[in-house]
């Protein structure tokens, strides 16, 4: 087995619910907590197993918003876990998920730099560098319903962009929409081969967009002076 | 990347001491110079104390020191791993060698102390290999990813080890001291042509980008939003960022203090003798502020490949 995701760009509305989602089910899970740093002050930080990114493609008008959720990508050449000294790092050979020993971590944060995808992140309380699991607590866990036993992120996204299934597969459902929709790896050039695939938006006709009319003297001192007052 | 100052710490002390410990060891054994026993005994202690600090400094970059010792298990996949194994091999070998030239009367030493003298050389010389080589195995970041990594690594520690042992021989009033010096100003002049084509080398942007990156090849693509308000791991462990002018003006240091001053030092070292302590030391310290800079910039201009995710065109 060759277990992964699928993240459709095309319908990924960059909402942060599978990040969300994915932080609440793991702080409690097997690699937890994911630490927060100072959640209540002025600059909130922590460990987050799923980043989303947002970027622009193409220049304006013809330009489109991509939103880029990015976890572990789980890949079949995975440097992160050669490069780690203690043997904390390793990559099950039953179903290709990656996983990081707590127990043996030394914090040496050499996986980290091995990543290419951002997807290690050392927990300063801990000690340890933790990452995406793929829900390995859940997706195996018996007492779940059938449909339930998928990774968090996949079951939360309310767009249906994440897909999680077995590459291995070719009549699976991911290896088919790979297959049909031209999902492509990220950073292939550098040869991890990342197990996770991305579909890119489908091509479609561009949408008119209006100029924003300009606006008159009396708004903009009327905008300038609610502003003032706000303050 | 993010310039760990017990990282650098480390490859400098350590560094030195093992280039001092080879030379030591080879000139000692192969007879191209003559030492006294005491001599060779101060510089031994002096290359194990700067190994050793430089192995309890590494220890401190540990986010959780408690598990150091398992880092020796992964031998057949970790650089990391290996550089462990070879410094821990390094300490019986030199041992027994310096217990050999302890036992001696003048310093000749037998075939079994010079036997475990150069097994502690080449063990040596592999931990320096497999130091460059952690660096040097990591594809996410092109600026170490090249053979010039290791290859700067070791010649590094010939250099500094050399400028060290001039400045042992030179306290000890030594007549082959114009031999050394000679060595050692080989020694720096190939160590600086290796950095210089290491310099010019990483002027070349990988082949990574933010259009790889993202699998957008058509057209740009620029960073929207990173999608966290404050700092994460990431940025503060790759992000790290400098001013171009602060690079090049460290440049500048590295070729001034690490290469330039000590050979001219180490000249002047050979030809006046009456100065020649003062000059030693003076090179070995100037050249350790240049090798630290050196150091430095290692980490501060390489450019790890996830800053294409967080607004990064290029690395």
């Amino acid at each position: 087995m060759k277990l992964g995701l699928v993240v459709d760009l095309d319908v990924c509305v960059g909402c942060h619910a599978c990040a969300v989602s994915c932080k609440q089910w793991n702080t409690s899970g097997t690699t937890g907590p994911l630490t927060d740093y100072a959640p209540y002050d002025e600059d909130p930080s922590g460990v987050w197993f799923n980043r989303v990114r947002h970027f622009e493609v193409g220049d304006f008008p013809n330009s489109k918003t991509v939103n880029m959720p990015m976890s572990c990508m789980h890949c079949e050449q995975a440097d992160c876990v050669d490069v780690c000294p203690t043997g904390a790092s390793y990559k099950r050979a039953e179903d290709g998920i990656v996983l990081i020993d707590q127990d043996k971590c030394m914090g040496c944060n050499y996986c980290s730099w091995a990543c290419p995808y951002g997807a290690r992140e050392l927990d300063r309380d801990t000690g340890t560098m933790k990452k995406c699991t793929l829900c390995v607590d859940r997706i195996y866990d018996e007492s779940l319903n059938e449909i339930d036993r998928q990774p968090s992120c996949v079951i939360t996204c309310p767009a249906h962009a994440r897909h999680f299934g077995d590459f291995d597969d070719p009549n699976s459902n991911v290896s088919t929409l790979v297959r049909e929709r031209g999902g492509h790896q990220l950073m292939p050039e550098l040869g991890y081969s990342p197990t996770n695939h991305y579909l890119p938006p489908r091509i479609m006709k561009p949408q008119q967009t209006a100029e924003t009319p300009r606006k008159s003297l009396i708004s903009s001192v009327k905008d300038w002076v609610n502003q003032s007052v706000a303050r | 990347m993010h310039p760990a100052f017990s990282v650098i710490a480390f490859t400098v002390s350590s560094g030195a001491g093992f280039g001092l410990y080879m030379l030591l060891v080879m000139a000692h054994v192969f007879g191209f110079l003559t030492m006294e026993r005491g001599t060779i005994i101060t510089a031994t202690i002096l290359a194990m104390v700067l190994i050793i600090a430089g192995l309890l400094s590494s220890t401190q970059h540990l986010a959780n020191p408690k598990n150091a010792w398992r880092a020796f298990f992964r031998f057949r996949t970790s650089w990391l791993s290996r550089e462990g194994v070879f410094a821990v091999l390094f300490f019986p070998f030199a041992m027994l060698y310096l217990l050999g030239v302890f036992l001696s009367d003048t310093g000749s030493i037998g075939f079994f102390t010079k036997l475990m003298g150069l097994f502690g050389v080449m063990l040596a010389f592999a931990t320096l290999f497999s130091q460059g080589m952690i660096y040097g195995c990591l594809k996410t970041i092109k600026q170490w990813n090249t053979p010039l990594t290791p290859t700067n690594y070791i010649l590094l520690a010939f250099a500094t080890g050399a400028l060290l042992f001039n400045l042992l021989l030179a306290m000890n009033g030594h007549e082959s001291l114009g031999m050394m010096g000679g060595i050692t100003l080989g020694l720096i002049f190939i160590a600086m042509i290796a950095k210089g084509i290491y310099y010019f080398w990483i002027r070349t942007p990988s082949s990574s980008s933010i259009n790889t990156a993202t699998g957008f090849a058509r057209g740009k693509v620029r960073l929207l939003d990173v999608g966290h308000t404050a700092g994460t791991f990431l940025t503060e462990e790759f992000g790290y960022k400098t001013a171009k002018g602060q690079l090049n003006i460290l440049k500048v240091v590295v070729f001034a203090c690490g290469f330039f001053i000590p050979f001219l030092l180490t000249t002047f070292m050979v030809v006046g003798a009456s100065a020649a302590v003062f000059s030693a030391l003076l090179a070995f310290v100037v050249a350790m502020v240049g090798i630290t800079a050196e150091r430095w910039l290692f980490f501060a201009e390489a450019r790890h490949v996830v800053n294409l995710y967080h607004g990064a065109q290029r690395t």
